[in-house]
This record gives structure tokens, C-alpha cells and sequence, in this order.
């Protein structure tokens, strides 16, 4: 019997990167993938749900924060506790970590202004849901786009953060290291992507849906979605546990 | 009856505030002498009056401010 991960793609109004990333896993990878209204009140029949980027809500108040009162995002809350994999990517990081599912928060870039290019990434963590098919310390290319970005936490949470390996993503230069002409937004310790302490929730804020074909200029982000598929295959039993 | 609240938010001074360092440049610029400035935001709205303060200190912890990195100041009546 064939067992295949379903993805749910979040649309919140201002969303802008949902049909990208459904492209990416319905039609580059071939998995069961749907979009999900953020008024949906049950997540159950997913085993990933994707918190795609773009300007919920027009990045009012901040960027995230009107998302984050979703009905959608208090269902999230059930299906993440339950042990579902959730993946926030640049607004959806806004989003979970306005929303408390992640820590610290995203503010506006110290340059003051948007940032849109490929940056350089170090693979912090292989041993989560996302990151097994990269190898430790790998060095890979994603491309960004954020106004608000830079990751800012106050220094006995970035020193618990540090601890407990929940940086999963290192902003640093081709060779591997965090220089700060190679972070391009300022964040603290060159944060780029965060898991949560329990491993089945991350957000980064690089696109990896934007690098899943070499036709794009990469396909770096692709391994990814790849890993949370496999991770989910290994454990047809989850889905039976899964409560809503 | 209700009560017509203001509330002022800015970064806290420990977190680097891009925008008001973009604002004094710019007034520098113009040969305008500031230091120290700082760009936040206001919102105004109308509360029962019944225990209006720890109502607004409640939606500022929980949604208008992100505590982790923002202050806010909550100022009484404001007329219109």
C-alpha cells in the first residue's frame, strides 16, 4: 500500500508565494498537495502544512501579526502540537514567530531596505524532519526577498537558542563563514531559519520554493521538501495518532 | 460609555531602529540638527470605560506591541 504525505499550502489574503510552493510540490515533486483557506479550522488531514511568504494583511501592524490571529493558526497550534511538521518560509516565519510558535522576532533589515538576492547558507542541523538530506555544514544558495528579516532575539534567548541547536540556518560567505558583509540583513548570530525545540517546526526566511529547479538558477531549496516527505513516509503511524 | 485612548509605541533602545537612523540622516541633510531620533508608531481607539487601562495594557501585550522587541506608552483621553 502506497503511502504518500499530504501538504497543506496556507493562503492568507496577501499571500503571494502559495501558488509557488504548490507548483514546487505538486508538480515538481509530485506529492498530494492543496491550498488551505486561512479561515480553515482543521489541519488534520495534512501531515505538512506550508506558511508560504508574501504580505498578509499587508504587513499591517507587523509583518505576521494579523496572520497570526488566524483561525487557521489556532488549528496550526493543535496540528503542530500533535506533531505535524509545519514550514514557515519569509512571511510564514513572520507569522510563526508573531504567533509564538517560534522565538524571537523579525524586524525590519538594519539596511532599511528590502533585500532581494541569492545569499549563501550553512546547514546547522541535519538531524530535523527538513534538514536530512543536507550534509552537516553544507553550504547552499537560496534566494531571499524581505523588508523584515533580521532575526532579533535578546541575549539569554539567543544563548538558549544556541544551546538547545535550534538554528538551523546560517546566513555566511561561499566558504562557509558568517562574515557581516555575507548577512544581509543583520540578524543576531546571522539567524536565517529557526526550528522549534520539539524539531517539527521550522522557519527561515530565505525561499526554498524559488530554488527547486536548475531552471530557476538552483535546486538547493528542493532537498527540503524532499526530507519532510520522507521523514513523513517513515511514519505511517503519525497520521493514525494525529489529532486535529 | 467608552474612552478615547492613544497609544505610542517604539522600538526599545536596545534594538537598532533603521528607520529613525534613515529620518536623521535625512534631516541632516537638510541642515537640520537631531540626534537621537526615533520612529515609532500611534494607534488611537474608543474602550469601555470600565477598566479601560488594564484593557489597553492587554491588547498592547498581546497584539498592538510585540514585547520582545517594542515599548509603548499608553496616553489617557484624547479629544477629537
Amino acid at each position: 500500500m502506497s503511502f504518500e504525505p499530504r501538504f497543506g499550502v496556507v493562503v492568507f489574503p496577501g499571500s503571494n508565494c502559495d501558488r509557488d510552493c504548490l507548483y514546487v510540490l505538486q508538480d515538481v515533486l509530485g506529492y498530494a498537495a492543496e491550498f488551505v483557506w486561512h479561515e480553515a479550522q482543521d489541519l488534520s488531514r495534512f501531515d505538512v502544512v506550508v506558511l508560504p511568504g508574501g504580505f498578509s494583511y499587508g504587513d499591517y501592524l507587523r509583518a505576521g501579526a494579523v496572520a497570526a490571529t488566524s483561525p487557521v493558526v489556532a488549528a496550526l497550534r493543535r496540528f503542530a502540537a500533535a506533531g505535524g511538521l509545519v514550514l514557515g518560509i519569509c512571511n510564514g516565519f513572520q507569522v510563526l514567530v508573531e504567533c509564538g510558535l517560534l522565538p524571537g522576532a523579525l524586524v525590519r533589515n538594519h539596511s532599511g531596505v528590502f533585500r532581494c538576492q541569492w545569499v549563501h547558507l550553512r546547514v546547522e542541523r541535519t538531524d530535523t524532519p527538513f534538514t536530512r538530506l543536507y550534509a552537516p555544514g553544507e553550504v547552499v544558495r537560496m534566494p531571499i526577498a524581505h523588508g523584515e528579516g533580521r532575526y532579533y532575539a535578546p541575549t539569554e534567548v539567543l544563548a538558549d537558542l544556541e544551546a538547545r541547536r535550534q538554528v538551523v540556518f546560517r546566513y555566511v560567505d561561499g566558504h562557509g563563514q558568517p562574515t557581516a558583509e555575507a548577512n544581509p540583513n543583520g540578524s543576531c548570530n546571522a539567524v536565517a531559519g529557526v526550528v522549534s525545540a520539539t524539531g517539527n517546526v521550522l522557519g527561515l526566511m530565505p525561499h526554498p520554493e524559488r530554488c527547486a529547479e536548475a531552471t530557476l538558477g538552483g535546486e538547493d531549496g528542493r532537498r527540503l521538501f524532499e526530507g519532510a516527505a520522507l521523514w513523513v513516509r517513515e511514519r505511517p503511524h503519525l497520521r493514525a495518532e494525529a489529532v486535529g | 460609555m467608552s474612552k478615547r485612548v492613544r497609544v505610542v509605541v517604539f522600538l526599545k533602545p536596545g534594538v537598532l531602529d533603521a528607520q529613525g537612523q534613515a529620518v536623521e540622516t535625512g534631516l541632516r541633510a537638510l541642515g537640520l540638527e537631531a540626534s537621537e531620533v526615533r520612529v515609532g508608531k500611534a494607534f488611537e481607539l474608543a474602550v469601555p470605560e470600565e477598566g479601560w487601562r488594564e484593557r489597553v495594557r492587554e491588547m498592547c501585550d498581546r497584539f498592538l506591541t510585540n514585547p520582545l522587541v517594542e515599548e509603548y506608552e499608553v496616553l489617557g483621553e484624547v479629544g477629537r
